[in-house]
């Protein structure tokens, strides 16, 4: 066990836990888009940034890859925190000027958009968080998504923009999305996404369409599980 | 169509066989595969991605990183046009407007007969002999437009 501190609260958290999951524990609310159970983390969207003491000095840092460690200070909201948070929703806000989810988080924080950062408007809702392809290889396992190109162009999708061979139909990048830039769409018997069309499955009993063909049949080859024994929905079973 | 497509894979398992196949391996591999076509072709890609079991997403992410692959096919020679500093002040920009315009083509683009691809990179090491073109491989220092047609003559003549 490892003794700290966080906003002059005295904490108590397991060695490897993240600053960020014992703030969180302790009631402590820290701002984040791209920190997900499911996934591993990568820091990306810089908004649960804190300070830490240690010794005499002090530093920036993203509290959901910064462990605990034994004595240190860790300021959350002081002001050179929030005055860091604050330019990276300024960005944010400039890079997805239509992203609900980041301007909710910049009204929250008094942050407006600056005129000095001109809004792109070629970059959707998307932060290059790399939530999604991680949560496709890592939890689906089939990476069928990938970011493309670097810097500027930098753009999240399947290879060659194309319908992918491999995608299950899932959806589990667009639930993880945290702003909303992945588009799925499903209807009764069909689902869209990344511009691919997958059927659905009905099930074999409430006669409800539950999941995609594709995906059971995913299922049924890495778990050895008979595909008719997943053709019957979670409620039914 | 077909006939060429079972050639590029063949030589595709040839290029991955001989680094040894492991994933690590994978930029040598596209790189060998660069080298052989002057681009990345889409079946190369897809031969490397069940050879080596590497996802088509983490290939083409590899692939549209840098700048040394190409996905569309680039001419017999590049062309690359330095804009590092001691180029750009040296007057690299004359030299790009000049072959703009004698190839007839933009930059990003390849000439009609496949010859030459025209790009502009940011530098090539020999600050010294500034404003510099390689073409092919081939340094050329202290470029003029002047010297321009004559260099390109020659290299069509090599054909």
């Amino acid at each position: 066990m490892v003794n700290l501190i966080i906003d002059g609260k005295k904490i108590t958290a397991n060695k490897d836990t993240m600053i960020l999951e014992a703030a969180r524990a302790a009631g402590i609310d820290i701002p984040t888009l791209c920190a997900h159970e499911s996934v591993s983390r990568s820091g990306a969207c810089r908004l649960c940034v804190v300070e830490v003491k240690k010794g005499n000095r002090t530093k920036i840092v993203t509290s959901c890859l910064y462990p605990v460690e034994e004595g240190i200070a860790v300021e959350t909201k002081n002001e050179r925190v929030l005055n860091v948070r604050r330019l990276v929703l300024e960005l944010l806000l400039a890079r997805n000027p239509k992203s609900e989810v980041i301007a909710d988080l910049a009204k929250k924080l008094g942050v407006a958009p600056q005129p000095r950062f001109i809004p792109d408007t070629d970059k959707g809702k998307c932060i290059l968080c790399r939530s999604c392809v991680r949560v496709c290889e890592e939890v689906v396992g089939v990476s069928a998504i990938g970011l493309s190109c670097r810097g500027s162009q930098k753009t999240v999708g399947p290879p060659y923009n194309e319908d992918s061979a491999v995608c299950i139909g899932c959806g589990a990048c667009a639930f993880i999305c945290p702003t909303g830039h992945i588009e799925m769409e499903t209807t009764e018997d069909k689902r869209k996404i990344w511009g691919r069309t997958f059927k659905m499955k009905a099930c074999d009993v409430c006669g409800r369409y539950f999941a995609p063909e594709d995906q059971l049949k995913y299922i049924s080859k890495i778990t050895g599980v008979p595909l008719k024994e997943l053709a019957i929905c979670m409620d039914c079973r | 169509m077909k006939k060429a497509a079972t050639m590029i894979e063949a030589k595709t398992k040839e290029i991955i066989k001989k680094h040894g196949g492991d994933k690590s391996s994978l930029i040598a591999v596209l790189q060998d595969i660069q080298e052989q076509y002057n681009y990345l072709p889409k079946d190369a890609l897809a031969t490397v991605n069940e050879e080596m079991e590497i996802p088509a997403s983490r290939i083409y992410e590899v692939a549209t990183f840098y700048n040394t692959f190409s996905l569309n096919p680039r001419g017999k020679y590049l062309i690359e046009v330095c804009a590092g500093t001691a180029c750009h002040v040296q007057g690299a920009s004359r030299l790009m407007d000049k072959l703009q315009r004698d190839l007839e083509i933009e930059c990003g683009e390849t000439t009609k007969d496949n010859m030459f691809s025209l790009e502009e990179v940011r530098c090539l090491g020999c600050c010294s002999l500034a404003p510099v073109v390689r073409i092919g491989g081939d340094i050329h220092p202290y470029l003029t437009q002047d010297k321009i047609p004559k260099i390109l003559g020659n290299y069509r003549k090599q054909g």
